[in-house]
């Protein structure tokens, strides 16, 4: 059977800041949702059915938020379904959102995922004690560390590596008006003496915790047709997940994500995803994790992902521009970041991303990951439809 | 696509866990592993035959965020799945799966779902569900809000405290049939919980899981003798806001309902989450039911009510009963939120027996 294609004719995003005291939960995401409708030139009426996602409710301190924000997402009378997959979830959301229009349930879908950080501690969110099971080692910084320490091993990278990252996406971030960090006096020094968090992090190479929504506006084929800007096209979209923890885990470079991005580019017909993908965004909420991704997902052989950050190719000018937005590194409302990886992989094709916009891309991977390096998500958009 | 266009699919194995008051001595993993085997013993199949997984849970029974991982780690995704979850009835897990058996990508799915209730106070925690600047401070509980609109209904005249009770002896006594059920039999209906809900006409309070498959097509006549084909599905949200809702009507319930097909033919049984006697009220008269239709033949909610599972269940014991063929047509009903706020609604029919 075939499937309807899928066209993402709205984008919108809030400025993330660290808090957003002039607005409740509701109005946060009512503010992204909005700016995805007029961006699509569409009104509350012309959505079907709300797909929302977001990162654990004790976040925020709410069970199952998507009940409250009903009225404020316009779903009274409509289908409203709330995803959850840890980090990934911004991109799962999307993807769940993008197979109701695939199978012709509905028409027109407005997914969204948010995340207000400052309304209570996402460390601490993250650290309730449970009897038998492991805790996440203060945050997810003490998490990722020892499997960051091991790609340095593994693949002989100079320590230098992460922090060239974390310049490059906090530069980016200055083209970005959405980015929640503009670091204006950035220079590589600063980042290589800041402090050390968790070895071998620095405090510049991590995320921020950012409040902030996403939304996005999928529809079909008719849809499409009406749209007052080019669309971006869904080419691929899949999930993987494995375990958390068990004997044969490979914490550098999980299967499940190796398995997501094949399955992404056989959808999409991509042989050789360096060549043809012209910008990605990736899900690196720690700067070590660009180089691991790139290898992780085919665009560089084991062990050679932090030649291609060290010799500049993901720069924003560079021959396979990575997260050019300024990334996680740069906003991190945790259940949208996933999100806007999605989003802003589809404003590159359609040429909307503004100052950070990539000359010619026609097509662009949106990536994200979450729990213990477990769950993925991940679409490919192209600016043109996908054919057959 | 018009309904008729869809490709078809079936519930073809549901398992659920006996559902009990305390589970201290399990894990939520430990509680749902059985049913998981159960469902893939009954088709034959292994995790790594299935093509898309996807489960409902809430953090804030488990009293941990991402607690949904250590449930994965039970299932054994090695190699990896492809798989999904929603911080939902484990019913919308069951939505979202059957969307992708839609799309072509997937002709099988496992879906899983569970709550434990008992490790906390689980009125207070789903106060917890409120609007939390203007309605969570104040702590109005699930009982105190259900008693609102059990009110509300006897105010409009739509039913009286000895019809309640009726609904919850009739719900109990089927329930001495179910083997998984927590209350069974004749059970009294108590002093007063909030007036004018009295302890019978309230849940009772327990932890369990339940697992369906569902398969696309002959795929499904492969797995199951007699598969209970879900022809229509839907889901509709109300206004969170009590004040803006009618509480004695349920537009989503009906709406849901008619987009699933409900009253295209009449049903023979309907398997309603309704976890107070006076929601069953609310949704016989946003469904329609006839006088002649087996209302909640496994006892409902009103005899096992685990959150997050319950729903799903509703699903479940009603494609069991096309399984055996006790059903030809069913409706099965799930809800979440405060007083039937969001309703989830599926039409379920076997074949005709030759």
């Amino acid at each position: 059977m075939s499937k309807e294609p899928v066209a993402v004719v709205g984008v919108g995003q809030t400025k993330h800041v660290a808090a957003r005291r002039d607005v409740s939960i509701a109005g946060l995401v009512r503010e992204a949702a909005q700016s995805a409708l007029r961006d699509a030139e569409l009104t509350w009426a012309d959505i079907d059915a709300v797909v929302i996602g977001k990162a654990p409710d004790f976040f925020e301190g709410v069970m199952m938020p998507e009940l409250y924000l009903a009225d404020a997402l316009g779903a009274v009378g409509k289908p409203m379904l709330r995803v959850h997959t840890a980090g990934s979830v911004g991109g799962s959301t999307a993807l769940v959102a993008a197979n109701l229009v695939a199978a012709r349930v509905h028409g027109t879908v407005l997914t969204l995922a948010f995340e207000k950080q400052s309304e209570s501690n996402a460390m601490w969110g993250l650290s309730l004690p449970v009897p038998f099971q492991q805790p996440l080692l203060a945050g997810a910084g003490g998490f990722f560390a020892p499997h960051v320490r091991a790609y340095m091993r593994r693949t002989g990278a100079p320590d230098t590596v992460g922090s060239l990252v974390a310049y490059k996406d906090r530069r980016n971030a200055l083209k970005n008006p959405y980015a929640h960090l503009h670091e204006h006096d950035i220079t590589l020094e600063k980042v290589q003496a800041s402090p050390m968090l968790w070895d071998p992090i620095r405090y510049s190479e991590t995320c921020p915790s950012s409040d902030g929504a996403c939304a996005m506006i999928l529809t079909d084929r008719a849809g499409a047709a009406r749209s007052p800007r080019p669309p971006a096209w869904m080419h691929g979209g899949a999930m993987r997940s494995e375990p958390t923890l068990f004997a044969g885990k490979d914490f550098v470079s999980p299967q499940a994500g190796k398995d997501c991005a094949a399955d992404v580019y056989r959808q999409a017909g991509i042989a050789d995803p360096r060549r043809e993908i012209d910008a990605v965004e990736m899900y690196v909420p720690f700067s070590w994790y660009e180089p691991m991704w790139l290898e992780n997902l085919g665009f560089a052989e084991e062990g050679e992902g932090w030649k291609l950050t060290e010799s500049g190719v993901t720069e924003l000018d560079g021959d396979l521009p990575v997260n050019m937005s300024g990334g996680v590194l740069s906003t991190n409302p945790i259940g949208a970041s996933g999100m806007i990886r999605f989003a802003e992989a589809a404003l590159q094709v359609r040429g909307q991303a503004g100052e950070h916009q990539v000359e010619g891309a026609r097509k662009a991977l949106g990536h994200a990951y979450g729990g213990g390096s477990q769950f993925f998500a991940m679409w490919l958009v192209g600016a043109e439809p996908p054919t057959g | 696509m018009a309904p008729h266009e869809r490709r078809q699919v079936a519930v073809v194995a549901f398992g659920q866990s006996d559902h009990l008051r305390t589970t201290d001595e399990l894990s939520e993993v430990e509680m749902l592993m059985p049913v998981l085997h159960e469902v893939l013993a009954a088709t034959g199949l292994k995790t790594s035959d299935i093509g898309f997984t996807c489960s409902g849970s809430s953090d804030y029974l488990a009293g941990r965020a991402f607690s949904f991982t250590m449930a994965l780690d039970g299932v054994g995704a090695w190699p990896p799945i492809s798989e999904s979850h929603v911080e939902m009835d484990g019913a919308w897990a069951l939505y979202e799966a059957w969307v992708k058996l839609q799309t072509g990508e997937a002709d099988t799915a496992l879906v899983y779902s569970y709550g434990k209730s008992s490790p906390g106070s689980v009125r207070d925690v789903l106060t917890r569900q409120l609007d939390p600047y203007y309605v969570a401070p104040l702590w109005p509980d699930s009982v105190a809000l259900a008693a609102l609109q059990a009110q509300a209904l006897i105010d409009a005249g739509e039913t009286d405290e000895p019809a309640l009770a009726g609904v919850a002896s009739r719900s109990r006594t089927a329930a001495a049939a179910n083997p998984h059920a927590q209350l069974k039999g004749p059970v009294a209906q108590g002093e007063y919980a909030v007036r004018p809900l009295r302890t019978g006409d309230c849940p009772p309070v327990g932890d369990g899981a339940a697992a369906v498959i569902l398969a696309a097509g002959e795929r499904a006549r492969e797995l199951c003798e007699r598969p209970a084909w879900i022809r229509g599905i839907d889901h509709r949200i109300e206004a969170h806001g009590l004040g803006v809702r009618d509480l004695t009507d349920s537009p989503s319930t009906r709406l849901a309902a008619e987009r699933a097909g409900v009253f295209e033919r009449p049903v023979d049984t309907a398997e309603l989450h309704a976890p107070f006697t006076s929601q069953e009220v609310v949704l016989r008269k946003a469904l329609s039911l006839a006088d002649d239709v087996a209302v909640n033949p496994s006892g409902g909610a009103l005899a096992a009510n685990p959150m997050m599972a319950a729903g799903l269940i509703r699903i479940g014991e009603a494609a069991a009963r096309i399984h055996r063929g006790d059903s030809d047509r069913a409706v099965a009903h799930a809800t979440s939120g405060p007083c039937l706020q969001q309703n989830l609604v599926a039409v379920l029919e076997g074949e005709t027996r030759v």
